[in-house]
């Protein structure tokens, strides 16, 4: 079954989501990345959809659970790159997403999740400590 | 009234929404709708061949562009023999869903169309249509 990449990103899970994706596909992402929060320690979720040029009530409902899931294990999460036909179509829709955190970038997107700060992930520092290195 | 374009697609899995989407984006682009007015009728699209999938088990999504002078636009109509809606009132109630949705699809779908009408007969199925035009 196709899944979509989440990457690591300091102390945050990157996730693209760069073509129109049918709901099985939604529903594994769901799951794959409350998998990896847990498995990486990760801080925050940044999900991009600014490939999606439709987002209807299924998958706006995803990401409301995502950010939900997430906050439950501890990661904040932000939805970047919104399309702006995209945004009046949701508001119209009835569905303002006021569960989840939104910005209009990448880069707003991680200042907000990270707070400025790039955290290592748990498996980087246990790297870190094997290395050993005074970070200084 | 003059349908220029005329297709009728199966909607039998979750692959085919998608599918559904992406003739209805085609289709507004072609009978010239904004970006946003796209937007719109492909939105609506998703959740009423969602609503056909899952309420109705799998039916059809007829896709039309037409010109009425001075209006052109794309007009859509999904029909099932599925169960068919008891409360027709209910269900165009925002919120209401008799499954695990939002209960958003019907009630978006009609907000998001310059156009909605219903027909639903229980135990024989239902259709819907709707149209958004420039």
């Amino acid at each position: 079954m196709d899944r979509i990449p989440i990457l690591k990103l300091g102390s945050a899970l990157l996730v693209s989501i760069q073509v129109d994706i049918h709901d099985q596909l939604a529903r594994a992402l769901e799951e794959d990345l409350s998998a990896r929060i847990v498995a990486t320690g990760a801080r925050g979720v940044m999900i991009d959809i600014s490939g999606l040029d439709v987002v209807d009530s299924f998958m706006g409902r995803m990401l409301d659970n995502i950010a939900a899931v997430s906050r439950l294990l501890d990661a904040d999460t932000v939805v970047v790159g919104m399309r702006p036909a995209v945004a009046i179509t949701l508001v119209e829709l009835g569905l303002s997403l006021t569960g989840v955190k939104t910005a209009l970038n990448v880069e707003r997107g991680m200042a907000l999740i990270g707070d400025g700060r790039y955290e290592a992930l748990e498996d980087d520092r246990a790297a870190e400590g094997a290395d050993d290195r005074d970070p200084g | 009234m003059i349908a220029t374009r005329d297709e009728t697609l199966a909607i039998r899995h979750s692959d085919d929404v998608v599918r559904v989407r992406q003739a209805v984006r085609g289709e507004a682009i072609a009978a010239g709708l904004g970006l946003v007015d796209q937007t719109k009728i492909v939105t609506a699209a998703s959740e009423l061949a969602r609503n056909t999938l899952d309420y109705g088990l799998g039916g059809t999504a007829r896709i039309e562009t037409f010109t009425d002078a001075p209006r052109r636009g794309v007009r859509l109509t999904f029909e099932d023999h599925g169960p068919g809606i008891a409360d027709l009132d209910q269900a165009l109630t925002d919120g209401f869903t008799s499954g695990s949705g939002l209960g958003l699809g019907l009630s978006g779908a009609r907000r998001l169309s310059n156009e909605f009408t219903i027909h639903s007969v229980v135990g024989e199925g239902t259709r819907v249509m709707i149209a958004r035009w420039k």
